[in-house]
């Protein structure tokens, strides 16, 4: 552990550490943010009146439009004279919103990711390649002041080159890979054009986030690289990564619980799930000066793993998000993500584990075409081979999620890679593409 | 036993010319091209000079291709030629997934291509039988994988 005295804390000190930083950061919004100080009163609510953590649930909950709203300092609890630096959202789903921090707020989030790296067992004498985009992005910067702060020398590549990101991880001899899980694989894939054999290099651990991946999907990734892949969480409006990170054990990801106050609400209702379901993730950042959030509802879906991890930190574990509630696909009034089609494929021989959910409508019903590369291992010399996979694949969809799509097989390296996030879903329902 | 080419094309105009002069452009001749095509795709298969360089080429411009083993077989020129070899082929057993032919230009020879199940039974049945197979350097110019 990094920081032990935190992250093996009691669970009653724990409680009383997030009373005491709850009462100070609601303070500080009622004090500097109208946003805040107009939402307070509406509600009939004053920081003063809070004396448990269950009386949060007085207060509003904040969604991403109110951020947006503040375009691009309003939401800001600090002078600009204090903010050092300023993020945004990667803007993928709609405007970008800027994020800003103090110097306290860059040590702290620098602590976190150290954790984060320590977590997925790094150390002072790891070489560390950070491949999360540098820029108004947070991960690439995140990641690297985390590296640093571990002690661990820090390559700070940034994304993208992907020839030259193989060339590095082998002449420098790199243990520890940060960047997405797609991006991971389409190293592995340019390790193998390259001819370059990525078992056999040192490196160890991959730390991915940024994008929802699966279970299979990091089966995989581990077998082309292998590593140990670990699975880290955050995003800008709360800090950026470092706010849950999966331990050694991967049995969830805990939550840097003395910084983040977690809930798990019924996106519906708005009402608490009960304990261990799955529903929207909401975080109030307890230690955040430049743009503290209070109830920021996150659009992610998880849930809270009952127990205790075998590694003896004392946070609680969030469950790998599996889907995100503005990702949601109801297709013909089944709720589907995309990432449970991901793990479908991923479980079909001669498959590449490239693909594409492509939404269309007609006659106001949803149409629904999962484009999927072939692979090297499809013999596809026979027209009824290839049709034989398409049937597969159309079944093991229709049997895992009760709906029914269409397959179409598409070259290989047609469906764009990402270098970033991988664009998983493309709807055209809106766009009157009747076809 | 002769090598083909097996390409996977997407159902897009322009691409099976792009497979062509990908081909060209390296030089490879094509002695035989069929396309076998579906709604959505279609797989060209191509018997054409050193048909391993070929794949490599095409698959550095990011297509699909496999090397499949097929058998050519001289067709005798008399009536009932073609049936007599698939008669012989059904009676070893052998199941035929399916076959096209291309006349030689020099003789005026036709030769068919059979992609079979099994090749080496297929070989084996139809040499019994008194068939003359065509080996693959009288057709094309082979090389290694």
């Amino acid at each position: 552990m990094f920081q032990p005295q935190y992250e093996a804390m009691p669970a009653g000190e724990l409680g009383e550490l997030q009373l005491s930083r709850l009462r100070t950061v609601l303070e500080r919004v009622y004090a500097n943010v109208g946003h805040y100080r107009r939402s307070f009163h509406e509600a009939g609510f004053r920081p003063d009146q809070l004396t448990t953590l269950d009386d949060l649930r007085r207060v509003p909950f904040t969604v991403k439009d109110d951020l947006r709203r503040g375009y691009p300092f309003g939401m800001f609890a600090a002078p600009l004279h204090d903010i050092v630096r300023v993020h945004s959202s990667s803007g993928t789903t709609g405007q970008i919103t800027v994020v800003g921090y103090t110097r306290g707020d860059i040590e702290r989030w620098s602590d976190l990711m150290a954790r984060t790296f320590v977590c997925a067992g790094a150390t002072a004498d790891d070489i560390v390649q950070v491949t999360y985009g540098y820029g108004l992005f947070t991960g690439g910067l995140g990641a690297h002041y985390g590296s640093e702060r571990l002690g661990a020398m820090t390559v700070p590549i940034s994304g993208g080159n992907t020839a030259r990101q193989v060339q590095v991880l082998r002449d420098f001899g790199v243990t520890v890979l940060a960047c997405t899980p797609s991006y991971a694989l389409l190293i592995a894939e340019t390790a193998r054009e390259l001819g370059v054999d990525m078992r056999s290099l040192p490196l160890r651990v991959g730390v991915f986030g940024a994008e929802p991946w699966s279970e299979a999907m990091r089966t995989q990734v581990e077998g082309a690289l292998g590593i140990t892949a670990i699975d880290i969480y955050g995003l800008s409006e709360v800090m950026g990564p470092g706010v849950a990170a999966e331990c050694l054990h991967k049995t969830g990801l805990h939550i840097f619980e003395d910084h983040f106050l977690v809930e798990i609400i019924d996106p519906d209702t708005l009402e608490p799930v009960a304990e261990g379901e799955r529903g929207e993730v909401v975080f109030t950042t307890l230690t955040k000066e430049g743009i503290p959030v209070i109830r920021y509802r996150t659009r992610d879906i998880s849930r809270i793993i009952p127990g205790q991890c075998a590694c003896g930190r004392t946070m609680r574990r969030m469950e790998r998000v599996t889907g995100r509630t503005d990702d949601m696909l109801i297709i013909r009034g089944v709720n589907v993500y995309p990432s449970q089609i991901e793990q479908v494929l991923m479980g079909v021989p001669g498959v590449a584990p490239h693909y594409q959910v492509v939404l269309t409508k007609r006659r106001s019903m949803d149409q629904v075409e999962v484009h999927v590369e072939v692979g090297p291992d499809i013999r596809f010399d026979e027209i009824r081979a290839l049709e034989g996979l398409q049937k597969t694949v159309s079944a093991a969809i229709a049997s895992a999620l009760a709906v029914s799509v269409k397959v179409k097989l598409v070259e290989p390296k047609s469906i764009q890679r990402s270098e970033g996030k991988a664009k998983r879903v493309v709807d055209l329902r809106s766009e009157g593409a009747n076809q | 036993m002769v090598e083909q080419l097996s390409v996977f094309l997407e159902n897009e105009s322009g691409r099976l010319a792009t497979m062509c002069r990908v081909l060209g452009d390296a030089h490879f001749n094509m002695h035989a091209l069929v396309v076998a095509d579906t709604s959505e795709y279609g797989v060209a298969r191509i018997i054409c000079d050193r048909p391993h360089a070929a794949r490599r080429v095409l698959e550095s411009s990011g297509f699909a291709v496999s090397v499949t083993r097929v058998i050519a077989v001289g067709v005798p020129d008399t009536p009932g030629g073609l049936a007599d070899i698939l008669e012989r082929l059904d009676s070893a057993g052998v199941n035929v997934e399916y076959l096209y032919c291309y006349v030689r230009p020099e003789g005026a020879i036709a030769v068919d291509i059979f992609r079979v199940e099994d090749p080496d039974s297929a070989t084996d049945a139809l040499q019994l039988g008194g068939f003359t197979l065509v080996r693959a350097a009288e057709i094309y110019e082979p090389d290694a994988a």
